[in-house]
């Protein structure tokens, strides 16, 4: 521990310092996401985890699918029957107690579920009130979150919120990974000495200051942060916190959770946007924050702020302030369609009380689970020997089903004015493109061309290859550009596929120069100030979308268009059949 | 299901939030007012507060052995057995509070047939569920917006009727089901139903403060509860005793304390101004406006209550408008700039 103030820690040095941490105060300390695939850096780390904590700890696994009587418990049929009396059976969250429950696949976790853990695991126990079960049972554990997630996808905000590590994992080598900080003895005597130590107002202070600079929103993440520090000073012998370990905490727990650019205090003009991030965080430490201890002068809130600021993970405020500005933070990840529960088809997603017949398929072992406890009451004294069972139509369990919507990609292309002829082609070319692929994952495409006085629907939502085909072949170009009616006619058909039940997604291919008002009539403003309500009103369908801009230099318009629309913003000149068709692809 | 055995932090020691406290102290005051929804920004406090209420509410009496709470005062509201025969015996017995998990299912909510009697002995007896444990009380729903739909559905049936109605397993059976309701959740994490949405009296909307000492001053608090629990709950024991006061101050003044037609005037008028369907923004806003009153020991409900009260008993209720990007907060804030006198 001693060499912890030296050389900037490697990401393995970090997570094993993370791990050392956790162990000490698993419960106060909520646990840790796993950012990165499965691979040795992730087992160790684990295996780690393990070895610091005290023998017997329990490690239960939790699988994505899990489902519910699993997870919280319920009522243990067999043992209930045989007994004659109410017999609960634990779930996975209270098996984990004064241990660790390990997530797997946590960006895949339902909402509910990760709720689910969430407050078990905020509250010390499992609120059970399942099946002929109500109790609760303690369940103190620390969550370990293993994220696979690709891109923007991400562990629930719910669980996240509550973790004190957020710790990236990807590409560690195998063979950094014998590093250690410390053994089970030096985590075990912290652990005793952890309920003494003391922390200042002023560390206090510090996590509150760094957290509010860096744009973090949750209380928890001070807490925790607080929490951290003491751990750091219980594994470092002290029983005060120093300034050592605010650094420490603030780089481990609130750098990873900034969400606002810190700009440095003495040189807020110039942030220095050219160096590389290695080559300034290398600069910072050289300075090293760490060492900064006697200096009096300097008050503790500066010294962690400067540390922290210089660990926030590279390109981590680019991602989010992307995100924020698709506002994609409440519509789920990636490019599959929303889903939605259906009793008919797709992926099994539980059972549920109901008749059998057109609205749903009959789950045989639920029913008779659910009749099972019902025999003997059921059952005419008269006929003890008949070994048949007597159901109630309240027994029927049905099938749940989660079923991927479709997805129906939206094409609105300018058909307008000199470039409208290549335009088309180009969007005619990638309508194609999309088609061909769509049949694969059974997805729709639709085109909206506008030109002169209106826009019109030139091809309906459809699947089908040829028919786009015909549909696109007799398009003219030229005229005025009707941005604001094109953006209606694309809003009202995105909203026809939304009550369908399936997901729409826009593809804008414009330059952003409105023209036409949405009466037919010309001039400028009046048509641009209409496209940009159009576009607002877009906005709040929550529609997917992306503006791609055909202009042979990128237009403020058209940005602007995107912004109010809150759709990404892409600049293609000249852009061909397989770009368009490629960028389309990304963002349904 | 009874709350957790743990010790919930004192509801005085909550820093800030004062709109969510002044919330839940209406409806502690006044149930008929309909529940409270606290709707916010993770770790703000919602579901500490809500369970730090429970702690403050004064024992209400209820009959001895009745599973539904009954008032054995009040018999016309009572269950089959004790709205007849002889005067029931009751007893004072603390405010039920009772807490919906998410992951509950349906027979745990309405009660379902007794599963152990009908094991041992063969018979068939109703065992009553969640909602006739929170009869005359609370009934807590943390992350509302993520209940299962049938759940959801059942607790707009219920909500609006006061009675849940049972009809399953062979059993028919009926009884009172009054509660507030009290929701918290991220809207952020899912959208609650309209309908659902309209059966909460008042919506709070919780933010993480901005101010610094304010946020050091959260920190410290929750740190000191965490590591001696006694002894913060011993030391807040006084200001926790002024507000068990206060509520049941109210309580008793509540009868008591009127709402001139002056001040119905200018409710409606302001609901007219914002456009709010139905008559239910009204009657919130004005039993609102008079349990603040009386929690203050006014005696006449004044436009200085409806002023306190109006955001709490309207943003959820506005129609929403694509267009406007302006939220019902600061839509309700520009209707009470104007003065409201006609």
């Amino acid at each position: 521990m001693s060499d912890r103030s030296g050389s900037e820690p490697s990401p393995w040095e970090r997570a094993a310092l993370a791990a050392s941490l956790l162990a000490v105060d698993p419960i106060g300390c909520g646990g840790a996401v796993l950012r990165g695939t499965a691979g040795p850096a992730r087992d160790r780390w684990l295996a780690l985890v393990r070895e610091l904590s005290p023998a017997g700890a329990p490690f239960r696994r939790i699988p994505p699918r899990i489902a519910a009587d699993r997870l919280l418990g319920g009522l243990d049929l067999a043992a209930t029957l045989r007994s004659g009396k109410r017999v609960a059976q634990q779930g996975l969250l209270a098996e984990a107690h004064e241990g660790f429950a390990v997530l797997a696949m946590a960006e895949r976790v339902e909402p509910g579920v990760a709720a689910q853990i969430a407050l078990a695991r905020e509250a010390g126990e499992v609120a059970l009130a399942r099946e002929g079960v109500t109790a609760r049972t303690p369940s103190r554990f620390a969550l370990l979150a293993l994220d696979e997630g690709i891109d923007d996808e991400a562990v629930a905000a719910c669980l996240r919120d509550g973790l004190a590590f957020h710790l990236d994992l990807e590409g560690i080598r195998a063979a950094e990974t014998g590093w250690r900080w410390h053994t089970a003895a030096d985590v075990a005597e912290a652990r005793a000495r952890l309920p003494r130590v003391e922390a200042d107002e002023a560390v206090i202070v510090a996590l509150c200051e760094t957290a509010a600079a860096l744009g973090i929103g949750s209380h928890r993440a001070e807490l925790l942060a607080l929490r951290v520090a003491r751990a750091a000073a219980a594994l470092d012998g002290r029983s005060r916190v120093s300034t050592d370990d605010v650094v420490l905490a603030g780089r481990l727990v609130l750098a990873p959770r900034a969400t606002a650019v810190v700009l440095p205090p003495d040189d807020a003009q110039a942030p220095e946007p050219d160096s590389p991030p290695e080559q300034a965080e290398s600069r910072e430490t050289t300075s090293d924050p760490m060492r900064e201890e006697s200096d009096e002068a300097r008050p503790l809130d500066d010294v962690v702020l400067e540390a922290v600021r210089a660990a926030i993970p590279d390109g981590l405020l680019a991602r989010l302030q992307a995100l924020a500005a698709r506002g994609a933070v409440s519509r789920g990840t990636g490019r599959s369609g929303d889903e939605r529960r259906s009793t008919l088809r797709g992926r099994p997603a539980g059972t549920r009380a109901g008749r059998p017949g057109a609205n749903g398929r009959l789950s045989v072992i639920d029913t008779l689970r659910a009749a099972a406890p019902w025999q003997r009451l059921r059952r005419p004294v008269t006929s003890q020997g008949d070994a048949s069972l007597a159901f109630h139509p309240d027994d029927f369990r049905i099938r749940r089903f989660k079923a991927r919507t479709e997805t129906t990609t939206i094409f609105a292309v300018d058909a307008s004015g000199s470039a409208a002829l290549h335009r088309l082609a180009e969007a005619k070319g990638a309508v194609e493109l999309l088609l061909a692929e769509c049949y694969v994952r059974r997805d729709r495409v639709a085109v909206v061309a506008f030109r002169g006085q209106r826009a019109e629907l030139l091809l309906p939502p459809t699947r089908s290859l040829a028919r786009a085909k015909k549909g696109l072949a007799g398009l003219p170009g030229g005229g005025g550009t009707p941005l604001a009616s094109a953006l209606d006619l694309a809003r009202q058909l995105a909203d026809a596929v939304a009550r369908r039940g399936g997901t729409a997604s826009l593809v804008v291919l414009t330059d952003g120069q409105a023209n036409v008002a949405r009466d037919g009539s010309g001039g400028r403003q009046r048509a641009g100030d209409e496209a940009r309500q159009a576009a607002r009103l877009l906005r709040a369908t929550g529609t997917r979308s992306v503006v791609i801009d055909t202009a042979s230099r990128p237009q403020a318009l058209a940005r602007q268009l995107a912004d109010d629309m809150g759709a990404r913003y892409v600049p293609l000149p000249h852009a061909g059949a397989r770009a368009i068709s490629e960028v389309a692809r990304l963002s349904s | 299901m009874t709350p957790s055995s743990k010790r919930a932090f004192p509801f005085s020691a909550i820093v800030g939030q004062e709109e969510m406290k002044l919330a839940l102290l209406i409806a502690a005051v006044d149930p008929s007012v309909g529940g409270v929804l606290v709707f916010g920004d993770r770790g703000t406090g919602k579901s500490t507060a809500v369970r730090s209420l429970a702690a403050l509410l004064p024992p209400i009496r209820v009959v001895e052995g009745c599973p539904y709470n009954c008032d054995p005062t009040a018999t016309a509201l009572a269950c089959e057995r004790c709205s007849h025969g002889a005067r029931p015996r009751g007893h004072a017995a603390p405010v039920p509070v009772v807490d919906l998990p998410l992951g509950a299912t349906e027979d745990r909510v309405v009660g379902a047939l007794d599963i152990e009697r009908a094991l041992a002995k063969g018979e068939k007896a109703f065992e009553p569920g969640m909602l006739a444990r929170a009869n005359r009380g609370f009934l807590y729903i943390d992350e509302v917006n993520l209940l299962e739909d049938h759940l959801v559905d059942l607790l707009i049936d219920v909500a609006a009727s006061g009675e849940n109605v049972v009809e399953r397993e062979g059993l028919s059976v009926r009884h009172p089901a009054r509660f507030v309701l009290v929701g918290s959740g991220n809207p952020e994490e899912g959208e609650l139903r309209p309908q659902l949405l309209d059966r909460f009296g008042l919506c709070v909307e919780v933010k993480t403060p901005t101010d610094i000492t304010e946020r050091v001053r959260v920190v410290r608090r929750r740190d000191e509860f965490e590591r001696e629990p006694s002894a913060f709950l011993s030391s807040w024991q006084a200001e926790e005793d002024q507000v068990r006061h206060r509520i049941l101050a109210g309580r008793r003044r509540l009868g008591g304390t009127v709402v001139p037609d002056e001040t119905l005037e200018k409710a409606a008028r302001l609901c007219l101004r914002l456009g709010t369907d139905g008559l239910r923004a009204e009657l919130t806003l004005t039993r609102a406006a008079r349990a603040c009153a009386a929690l203050d020991g006014t005696k006449r409900v004044g436009e200085s209550h409806l002023r306190r009260v109006a955001t709490l008993a309207l943003r959820h209720r506005l129609r929403r408008d694509p267009l406007d990007e302006v939220g019902s907060t600061t839509r309700i804030e520009r209707a009470l700039a104007e003065p409201l006198d006609a």
